[in-house]
């Protein structure tokens, strides 16, 4: 079934290169982008700045899937966690290059470009982010 | 006369390995005949969520990460590769999205079995040279397929690397290119079909070895230069033997393509494999180094590349990203029912 | 604002019901909790209906009016409605009918709840649930609905030393419960090793540790409180009435080991009951994953936030317990067709408080909490009922 693509290619920007927004009146960094702040509401209206986010954080909570969706099947197990970035903003990402045994909360964690989902063997193929262990010590 | 050349570079393989004592074990082949035979120890293999996009979009990513230059200042991306992920749709635009380099670009796909990559090279030092594009991203990746139980399984494996190039804090000059080609049938893939096929012995002497030592000896003529002149020489590695023989055979030691010959731990990059070698070269290189590359690709061509490594290699932040050497130590064994898994070897209805 | 009270309930035994189907079900629970309430028919001012994925489960939407239409009442062509907030579909459906009879528009309203998962594979069932959580940024990426507990878990065991112990000890407490009750879709009691040694779904949650799928549906009639003595000799009046919203995404809280929607709601309900958590006699709270009723009666407040697994483990949840929570056997023993769940908690507690639970009443049960929630979080409803 091929789905409608628009949905996707409209969020490239974030999954791709993590853009996400920042709140003219008081700072606080969004991802994905928001329309206004949930905060300054009608004060962030036509105030809300692009940003794109260094993709490094930690691990704040995070599970090991066995029983997956069917597009991840040949990847089960696999770590998903509850990740914080630097920024501030939290998402959720599947954790990549890192034995399951190792996953640990708090752990820092920089992202990566992969593959996510294809839609089926004749249609689109999504990219974005997964996150990986932090090179040394960053 | 300019510099015209490399000014940064990056590179990326996967984490998994096989070892190809294990491949042959379930073929009912003795590990050490196949083993010694081929020079390869392990290879690398990409996890599902890994194609040529991925390893391009990470090799990219490494080589702006190690200069600083404004993405939108790049003109042009060439991806060359066998293993595109889609056969109409090209590589090139999802990896300039990635790095930010759209929408003012020029993009195709290249190929040329494993030499698309340095024909992409070619493309963006004359684009370059003829000052349309400020900047060129060269990539050369593969997650090139092999048929069970075939041959070739013990050394199809998945990387590649990326060349920025420019006129300006070149890190290597290109000092000359040329090619060697001709309609040799020695190894291909029909449209549709799941794996490769070749010419078994053919695609030795009359194949690999006629085109690159035609085309080192033109190169050589060319430049007015002898093998010793030169700190290293990387060549098309399709197994771990090939590059050794050829070598002996132009006059370079076994000393000058060490460096740059990473088929026995990490397998045949395809498209990938005389990048990752220069990348290789390029993280231990040292102002005034000559390098000599010859890459092959079948069908049947090969490009060759003069280059001399400049100060401006002390300035690159190389630790910004990974080294060859990092990312071979880097790694997690997998064994063959886990890599049938991930390479779809199984016919899943 | 009017006063309203519950005089009927009606239940279809929840389980994997192949001859039974969608309007059959929803259809049976209706015409129970009607005749259990001594309206007729043309006393029915409206209907509500709760049904989170009627669409994918079996492929039709606008089911008020199918609702209204199965029941027999088309040609009375009184209003119906169809509310969804994923899990928490049902007790919403609930709440509008309360809604409207307390605002003065209706005097008699049927609130009911329904779904039929079984007719679509295990696959699709899964998927489909996965829509209570963030399509775009977390049922994209991989995670799944077990897995978004189990972070919730994790974090929980991380922070306050909750150990899968305890969590198994919700998912014994909840079978032994539910062999008790005719209507759950399990009706035997287990071993706490079964539950400790269940397959993996999302670590730290093994299969004992899920609610299933299950077909099912259930019903209430809600009536104005001073009529309705007319109808019914128990009503049980709704003293508190709640309700609350998060984000959408799990990633996006304040607090992963806290529903804010829940506590919300739970504050909005108390204030209007004009009660305390320690005045509850006997909960009802959303137990789809065995972490779930931990964080819930944290949440609610009935223990401090972070002793929930403590408290499961002294045995202050269970049948003879200080705070009985999930007599009926609670979304893991009795089922879970998600629609249904939030008015099947509100038939149980009126159970309860009319003393008509049988093996599994609680001694006195005077005032009874009805907790429900959507997704992770997204949505909760609390409702509270005392005996009038």
């Amino acid at each position: 079934m091929l789905d409608g693509v628009a949905r996707f290619w409209r969020e490239i920007p974030q999954r791709y290169n993590l853009i996400g927004n920042r709140c003219g009146s008081c700072e606080r960094t969004y991802f994905p982008p928001r329309e206004t702040c949930p905060y300054c509401r009608r004060k962030s209206l036509g105030k809300m700045k692009e940003i794109k986010l260094s993709g490094k954080g930690k691990i704040l909570t995070y599970t090991i899937i066995y029983v997956s969706p069917e597009e991840f099947s040949n990847q089960a197990p696999y770590p998903i966690a509850i990740i914080k970035l630097d920024e501030g903003p939290k998402l959720t990402a599947q954790i990549v290059d890192c034995k399951i045994k190792d996953v640990k909360i708090g752990m820092r964690v920089q992202s990566t470009f992969r593959k996510i989902q294809q839609d089926g063997n004749i249609g689109a193929i999504y990219y974005g982010y997964k996150f990986k262990p932090c090179r040394g010590k960053k | 006369m300019e510099d015209i050349g490399i000014i940064s570079y990056g590179a990326h393989i996967p984490r998994y390995r096989i070892k190809i004592s294990d491949i042959a074990k379930v073929w009912g082949k003795d590990p050490d005949t196949i083993t010694n035979g081929l020079g390869i120890i392990e290879k690398t293999v990409p996890s599902p969520d890994q194609d040529v996009a991925t390893i391009s979009v990470t090799a990219a990513r490494a080589a702006l990460l190690r200069c600083v230059i404004n993405p939108q200042d790049i003109g042009a991306v060439y991806v060359g590769s066998e293993s595109h992920p889609y056969a109409v749709k090209p590589t090139g635009t999802i990896v300039g999205e990635a790095i930010n380099a759209t929408p003012i670009l020029k993009v195709a796909d290249y190929e040329f079995a494993c030499k698309a990559g340095t024909a992409a090279m070619q493309t963006c030092f004359s684009m370059v040279k003829s000052d349309m594009i400020k900047y060129g991203l060269a990539i050369g990746a593969d997650t090139s397929q092999a048929a069970p139980g075939d041959a070739l399984e013990y050394a199809a494996s998945a990387g590649g690397a990326a060349f920025l190039i420019g006129k300006e804090k070149v890190i290597a000059t290109i000092n000359e290119t040329c090619s060697f080609t001709t309609d040799t049938p020695d190894f291909w893939r029909r449209e549709g079909s799941r794996y490769p096929a070749h010419g078994g012995r053919f695609t030795g002497g009359p194949a690999y070895f006629r085109h690159i030592i035609s085309n080192a000896q033109i190169l050589l003529e060319k430049m007015g230069t002898k093998p010793s002149d030169y700190s290293y020489a990387i060549f098309h590695q399709p197994n771990g033997k090939f590059p050794l023989n050829v070598a002996k055979m132009l006059g370079f030691t076994k000393e000058q393509i060490k460096q740059g010959l990473l088929c026995p731990v990490v397998g045949n990059t395809y498209s990938g494999a005389t990048m990752i070698g220069l990348a290789s070269v390029l993280d231990v290189a040292k102002p005034n180094d000559r390098i000599f590359l010859t890459s092959y690709g079948s069908g049947a061509g090969s490009d060759a590349f003069d280059l001399t490594v400049t100060d401006q290699i002390k300035k690159l932040e190389k630790n910004k990203a990974p080294l060859m050497s990092e990312m071979i130590k880097n790694k997690e064994y997998i064994d063959y029912a886990t890599y049938a898994k991930f390479r779809n070897l199984l016919q899943l209805e | 604002m009017r006063d309203v009270a519950v005089i009927g309930i009606g239940l279809t035994k929840f389980g994997e019901l192949w001859d039974k189907s969608f309007r059959q079900l929803i259809a049976e629970a209706g015409s129970k909790a009607i005749l259990d309430s001594g309206v007729s028919g043309g006393d029915i001012d409206a209907m509500y209906v709760g049904s989170m994925s009627s669409g994918r489960f079996v492929g039709q939407e606008h089911i008020g009016a199918l609702v209204a239409d199965a029941a027999g009442f088309s040609h009375l062509h009184i209003p119906a409605t169809r509310v969804e907030g994923a899990c928490a579909s049902g007790s919403l459906a609930v709440r509008e009918g309360y809604l409207s009879i307390a605002a003065g528009v209706n005097d008699i309203v049927v609130a009911g709840g329904i779904e039929k998962m079984n007719d679509v594979s295990g696959t699709a069932a899964t998927e489909t649930l996965a829509t209570a959580a963030d399509q775009e940024w977390e049922s994209f990426f991989g995670v799944t609905f077990p897995g978004l507990y189990a972070m919730i878990a994790r974090k929980h065991m991380h922070d306050y030393g909750t150990t899968k112990r305890q969590l198994a000890q919700v998912s014994v407490k909840n079978h032994f419960n539910g062999a008790r009750n005719p209507y759950a879709q399990y009706q035997k009691e287990i071993k706490i090793e079964t539950v400790l040694n269940s397959a993996m779904v999302a670590d730290p949650l093994g299969l004992f540790d899920c609610s299933p799928v299950t077909d099912g549906a259930a019903s209430v009639i809600l009536c104005e409180a001073k009529k309705a003595k007319k109808y019914c000799k128990e009503p049980i009046k709704i003293i508190g009435s709640g309700q609350g919203s998060d984000t959408l995404s799990l990633h996006g809280r304040d607090d992963i080991c806290t529903l804010g929607s829940t506590v919300h709601a739970a504050k909005m309900a108390y204030k209007q009951a004009k009660i305390k958590p320690k005045d509850i006699s006997v909960a009802e709270v959303h137990d789809c994953f065995t972490i779930a009723e931990i964080l819930a009666i944290e949440d609610l407040g009935f223990v401090k936030k972070g002793e929930g697994g403590k408290a499961v483990e002294n045995k202050i949840t269970t049948l003879d317990g200080e705070l009985p929570v999930n007599t009926s056997g609670g979304l893991k023993a009795k089922g879970h067709p998600v629609g249904a769940t939030g008015v099947a908690q509100i038939v149980e507690i009126v159970k309860q408080l009319r003393g008509e639970a049988d093996k599994r009443q609680v001694k006195n049960a005077n005032i009874g909490l009805a907790h429900n929630v959507g997704g992770s979080g997204a949505t909760a409803v609390v409702h509270i009922l005392e005996a009038l």
